[in-house]
C-alpha cells in the first residue's frame, strides 16, 4: 500500500514514459495540465470537445478577410525560463508574431510538445499557463495539441512546436519584395535585448545585469499600424540574426540597398557593454518582439506616432532609408553610416555568434 | 570620462582625416621628387586594430596614397592547422572538458574544427576567463579540464596566473594546452623578409599595455621604421597614423605612445613577472600563414610540467615536430607581409570564404581577408582583381 | 587582438584571491584585479576605479589625466587644422586683391 502511494507521487510529480503512452496517465495529464490551461475561461469549444482536429466555421473566417495565414514554428530554448519570459511565452509570441507580419490577424494556434522524461510536472504547468497567458494576451485560442515524451536524453527537458492561422483583409499586400526606392525604415525599440538576456540567462559568462527579453506579441501593434497605413510594404520580425539578417533579406528580394544610420539605432547602454564584453555585434542579436517595418516616407511620421502610443512600440523610430542600387556597391546590400560618418557594409553571419578575445 | 565614446567623436575625426591629408600629400612630394610614387605602407599588427579599421570605415576616409596593411595580430588566425588537430585530439578524450575562447571554435584544423568535433560529441565549452575554467575543473573533480591557452602577451598573465592559482589551490585536474605566441619575433620576421616594403607600423596597444614600450625599440633602432603604441578607437587609430606619418614627413624613427590612458613605459610588472614564472620561450612554433618562426611561442616551464597538457597527454601531431602544411594556393603570407591585398590572393571570395576559410586571414572576423569579405562589396573586389590580370596580361 | 574593454570596479568581491566586481555600462563581472593592486596596498581602495579588463583579468589602471592629454592633444589638432583651413580660404581673396 504505502509503496503504491510512493509510486503515485513520483508519477504527480515528473513526467515519466507512461505520460506518452497513451493511457491513463496520458489522458490525466492533457485534462489536468493542457485543457485546464488552454480552456481556462470556458471559451475555447474547438478545444473543449476533444476532437482529434480544431474545426472552424468558414463563413466567419471569411468575414474577416480574404486570405488565410498558416505558419509553423519549433522553439528551443536553454534556458526554459530567462528574464522576461520563458519557453511557452516565446512559443505562442512567435508564431503569433510570423502570422502578424503577413499583415494576418492571428486566430488559432495548435501546439506540439515533446517532453524529456524526468521534467518536473510543474514546470511543464508553468510553460502552459505562460502560453495561455500570452495567448489570452494576443487574442488567440491553442485550440488542438499533441504530446509526446522521449527518454532521458532524447531532447533537452521541453521542446515546442506551434502551428497558426490567421486572416490577412482585403488589400493589405505586405511583403519583402516591395521595399522601393525612399521608402523609411522603421524600428518598433531597443535591439538585442532577447539575444542579451539569453546569453546571461545560460550563465556560462557570469556576467550580472537586468536585461529582460523583450519577448511579447506584436499583432496588436501590426493591426494600429495597418490602420493609419494600409500599404506597409515590408514587415518581418527581427529574431534570429537580429536586424542585420531582416534587412538583408528585403535588399535581397527587393533588390535595392537598405541604409541605417548607425546613430540612429535603439540599443540599451547594457546590452552595449555586454556586446563590447563579448565582441558581440547588436545587429546581429536575436529580438523576440522587435519588427522592422519598410514603409511609404510620406507614412513614416505618421506611423511613429501611432506606434509610439502602443505599448509594443514605445520607443519606434525610423533608422534609414531604401535606396535604389548604385556605385561603389551594386549588389543588394545592407550600408550602415557609423556614428564616425563613414559608411560600412553590414553583411549576413557566416555562422552563430561566439564570443571572441581578439 | 567612459574612455570610450570620447574617443569616437566624427568632428574631430574629420579634423584628423584632414592634418593626415596635408601630411600624406607632404611625403608624397618630397618622394615623387625622389622619383618613388608607391603609396605610403602602414601596417597594424593587431586583429583589434584592423576590426576598428573596418568597423568604422577609416580605410575609405584615408587619402589614396595610404595603404594600410592588415598583419598577423590574430592569435587565432595564426594557430597553425597542427594545432588545431592537437586540439580537437585532445578534446575528443572521454575523461576531458575542452574549454576555449569562443573565436577559436570556427578555426578549422586538417580534419575538422572544434565546432564540428563538439557536434561529434567532444565536451567543448566556450569560457570567457581561463579563470572560468578553473572553476569547472573544480566542479567536476572526476574530469580532466583542459584550457586552449592562446593569445599574444596580453592574454599570457591570464594564463599564467589561473595556472599559479591552480596550483595555490592543490587543483591537479587541470591543464593548459599553450599555444601562446609572442609579438616581437614575428613583427622582426615580417621586417627581416627581404620583400618588406613597410614604412611604419602601429604597435599593438594591450601587448605593449603588458610588455611595456621597451621591446619595440628595435623596430626603430635596427629597421629605422616609425612606430606608435596605438589605442582601439577610431580616433586613437587616426591620430597614431598622423603620428607615424609627422615621423616619416619629419625623417624621425621612433617608438611613441599614443595610448598613454593605457599602457606605461615599462608595462605591466606583475603581469611580467606571472609570464616569466609560467613559460619559457620555445625554440620555434608555426604560425599559420608565416610559417615556423623562431622564438615566437611559449611553453610551460618543467616546474610546472603537471599543469602542461602535451605533456600530460601525449600529442600525436605537433607534439612530435610534424607540420601540417597550409593548403596549396593559400596566400596568406604574402597579404600578411603586405606584398598583396587580400581582395588579389587568386583564392578570395572563390575557395576561401568565412564559410569554406582556407588560410589564417579567412578564420576569425579580425583576419584582414574576412574583414574584406564582410565589410566590402566581394563582386566588386573579384571584378577589380580580374581588371587587374587583364592589365598585367595586357 | 586581444580586446580590452574599460570598466569601473564597483566593490571587491573576493579579496582573499583578488576578485573584483567590474561594471562595463551597467552589465557586472567578476574580475581578477592582481595586476593592477600595487604591493602594501588595500584592494578596497581600488573601488571607484577605472581599469582595463581583458579575458576576466584588470591589467591596467586607466589613467584619466593622460586621456585628457590626449584629447586636448586632439582638439589642438583640430584647431591647428581650422588655422590652416582658414589661412587656405583667404590665399586666393589675397591673390585677387593683389591683381
Amino acid at each position: 500500500m504505502s509503496a503504491d502511494v510512493s509510486q503515485e507521487k513520483i508519477t504527480l510529480g515528473t513526467i515519466t514514459m507512461a505520460h506518452g503512452s497513451g493511457g491513463k496517465a496520458m489522458e490525466e495529464l492533457i485534462r489536468t495540465v493542457f485543457v485546464e490551461a488552454f480552456n481556462s475561461n470556458h471559451d475555447n469549444p474547438q478545444l473543449a470537445s476533444l476532437e482529434d482536429q480544431a474545426r472552424f466555421d468558414l463563413a466567419a473566417l471569411q468575414q474577416q478577410g480574404n486570405r488565410l495565414a498558416f505558419t509553423t514554428d519549433s522553439y528551443v530554448v536553454d534556458p526554459l525560463f530567462f528574464p522576461g519570459g520563458d519557453i511557452g511565452k516565446l512559443a505562442v509570441t512567435g508564431t503569433v508574431n510570423d502570422l502578424a507580419m503577413g499583415g494576418a490577424k492571428p486566430l488559432y494556434l495548435s501546439c506540439g510538445f515533446i517532453i524529456e522524461e524526468g521534467l518536473p510536472i510543474d514546470t511543464l504547468k508553468k510553460v502552459v499557463r505562460s502560453m495561455q497567458q500570452t495567448a489570452v494576451e494576443a487574442g488567440v485560442s491553442i485550440v488542438t495539441g499533441d504530446t509526446k515524451v522521449v527518454h532521458k536524453g532524447s531532447c533537452d527537458k521541453l521542446f515546442i512546436n506551434t502551428a497558426g492561422v490567421g486572416v490577412i483583409a482585403e488589400g493589405v499586400n505586405i511583403s519583402a519584395h516591395n521595399a522601393q526606392a525612399g521608402d523609411a525604415i522603421i524600428i518598433n525599440g531597443y535591439l538585442g535585448d532577447h539575444g542579451a538576456a539569453i546569453v546571461d540567462a545560460r550563465g556560462d559568462l557570469a556576467l550580472q545585469n537586468t536585461i529582460e527579453s523583450d519577448c511579447q506579441p506584436l499583432n496588436d501593434l501590426v493591426q494600429a499600424m495597418l490602420a493609419v497605413c494600409p500599404d506597409i510594404h515590408c514587415l518581418r520580425d527581427a529574431t534570429r540574426g537580429g536586424l542585420a539578417t531582416v534587412l538583408n533579406e528585403f535588399a535581397q528580394a527587393s533588390n535595392c540597398s537598405m541604409q541605417v544610420d548607425e546613430t540612429k539605432l535603439p540599443i540599451r547602454d547594457e546590452v552595449r557593454g555586454m556586446c563590447e564584453i563579448l565582441g558581440l555585434d547588436p545587429l546581429y542579436l536575436a529580438n523576440e518582439g522587435k519588427l522592422v517595418a519598410v514603409v511609404p516616407a510620406a507614412a513614416a511620421e505618421k506611423l511613429i506616432a501611432v506606434m509610439q502610443n502602443h505599448r509594443a512600440g514605445r520607443h519606434s523610430t525610423i533608422i534609414g532609408q531604401v535606396k535604389a542600387l548604385s556605385k561603389p556597391v551594386s549588389k543588394p546590400s545592407v550600408l550602415m553610416t557609423t556614428g564616425f560618418g563613414s559608411q560600412r557594409i553590414v553583411d549576413r553571419l557566416v555562422g552563430e555568434q561566439l564570443p571572441r578575445i581578439c | 570620462m567612459k574612455y570610450v565614446d570620447e574617443f569616437r567623436d566624427p568632428d574631430t575625426a574629420r579634423k584628423l582625416v584632414q592634418q593626415i591629408q596635408r601630411l600624406t600629400d607632404s611625403i608624397m612630394a618630397k618622394r615623387a621628387e625622389a622619383g618613388y610614387t608607391m603609396p605610403l605602407q602602414l601596417m597594424e599588427f593587431c586583429g583589434g586594430h584592423t576590426h576598428t579599421i573596418f568597423r568604422y570605415g577609416i580605410e575609405q576616409l584615408l587619402p589614396d596614397t595610404i595603404e594600410l596593411v592588415h598583419g598577423p595580430g590574430c592569435p587565432v588566425c595564426v594557430l597553425p592547422r597542427g594545432r588545431v588537430d592537437d586540439a580537437v585530439a585532445l578534446a575528443s578524450r572521454p575523461e576531458v572538458i575542452f574549454t576555449t575562447f569562443g573565436d577559436a571554435m570556427r578555426v578549422p584544423g586538417s580534419q575538422k574544427s572544434l565546432l564540428q568535433a563538439k557536434a561529434d560529441g567532444a565536451d567543448i565549452r566556450m569560457v570567457y576567463s581561463p579563470l572560468d575554467a578553473l572553476k569547472l575543473a573544480k566542479e567536476n573533480p572526476e574530469r580532466e579540464v583542459i584550457f586552449f591557452a592562446l593569445g599574444f602577451e596580453t592574454t599570457m598573465p591570464s594564463t599564467a596566473l589561473t595556472l599559479l592559482q591552480a596550483e595555490r589551490q592543490g587543483i591537479t585536474n587541470f591543464s593548459l594546452f599553450c599555444n601562446h605566441i609572442t609579438t616581437v619575433p614575428t613583427i622582426d620576421a615580417i621586417l627581416g623578409d627581404p620583400d618588406m616594403i613597410l614604412d611604419g607600423f602601429l604597435a599593438p596597444g594591450h601587448v605593449s599595455m603588458v610588455i611595456g614600450e621597451e621591446p619595440f625599440q628595435f623596430v626603430a633602432k635596427e629597421f629605422h621604421k616609425p612606430l606608435v603604441i596605438t589605442g582601439f578607437e577610431p580616433l586613437d587609430i587616426l591620430q597614431s597614423l598622423t603620428m607615424v606619418l609627422l615621423q616619416i614627413n619629419e625623417g624621425r624613427t621612433e617608438v611613441e605612445n599614443q595610448y598613454k590612458r593605457v599602457v606605461q613605459k615599462q608595462g605591466n610588472s606583475p603581469g611580467q613577472q606571472a609570464i616569466e614564472t609560467v613559460f619559457e620561450i620555445r625554440d620555434f612554433f608555426e604560425l599559420r600563414g608565416l610559417g615556423s618562426v623562431d622564438h615566437s611561442g611559449v611553453r610551460i616551464r618543467d616546474a610546472y610540467a603537471r599543469y602542461d597538457a602535451e605533456r600530460k597527454f601525449p600529442l600525436s601531431l605537433t607534439g612530435g615536430g610534424i607540420t601540417v602544411t597550409d593548403p596549396a594556393g593559400c596566400q596568406c603570407g604574402d597579404v600578411l607581409k603586405g606584398l598583396i591585398r587580400p581582395w588579389q590572393c587568386t583564392q578570395f571570395g572563390e575557395q576561401c570564404t568565412p564559410q569554406t576559410p582556407m588560410g589564417a586571414l579567412m578564420v576569425s572576423s579580425e583576419g584582414a581577408c574576412a574583414a574584406y569579405y564582410q565589410y566590402s562589396d566581394v563582386q566588386e573586389l573579384k571584378l577589380k582583381r580580374s581588371h587587374q590580370k587583364e592589365s598585367v596580361s595586357a | 587582438m586581444c580586446l580590452g574593454i574599460p570598466g569601473q570596479i564597483v566593490s571587491i568581491s573576493d579579496a582573499d584571491n583578488s576578485m573584483a566586481m567590474v561594471d562595463v555600462s551597467g552589465v557586472q563581472r567578476e574580475v581578477n584585479i592582481m595586476c593592477i593592486v600595487e604591493p602594501n596596498t588595500n584592494a578596497q581602495d581600488y573601488i571607484g576605479e577605472w581599469v582595463l579588463v581583458h579575458v576576466g583579468f584588470a591589467m591596467s589602471h586607466l589613467d584619466e589625466e593622460e586621456a585628457q592629454r590626449t584629447l586636448a592633444l586632439l582638439q589642438e589638432l583640430g584647431e591647428f587644422q581650422e588655422e590652416l583651413d582658414a589661412m587656405k580660404e583667404q590665399e586666393p581673396q589675397q591673390a585677387g586683391e593683389s591683381q
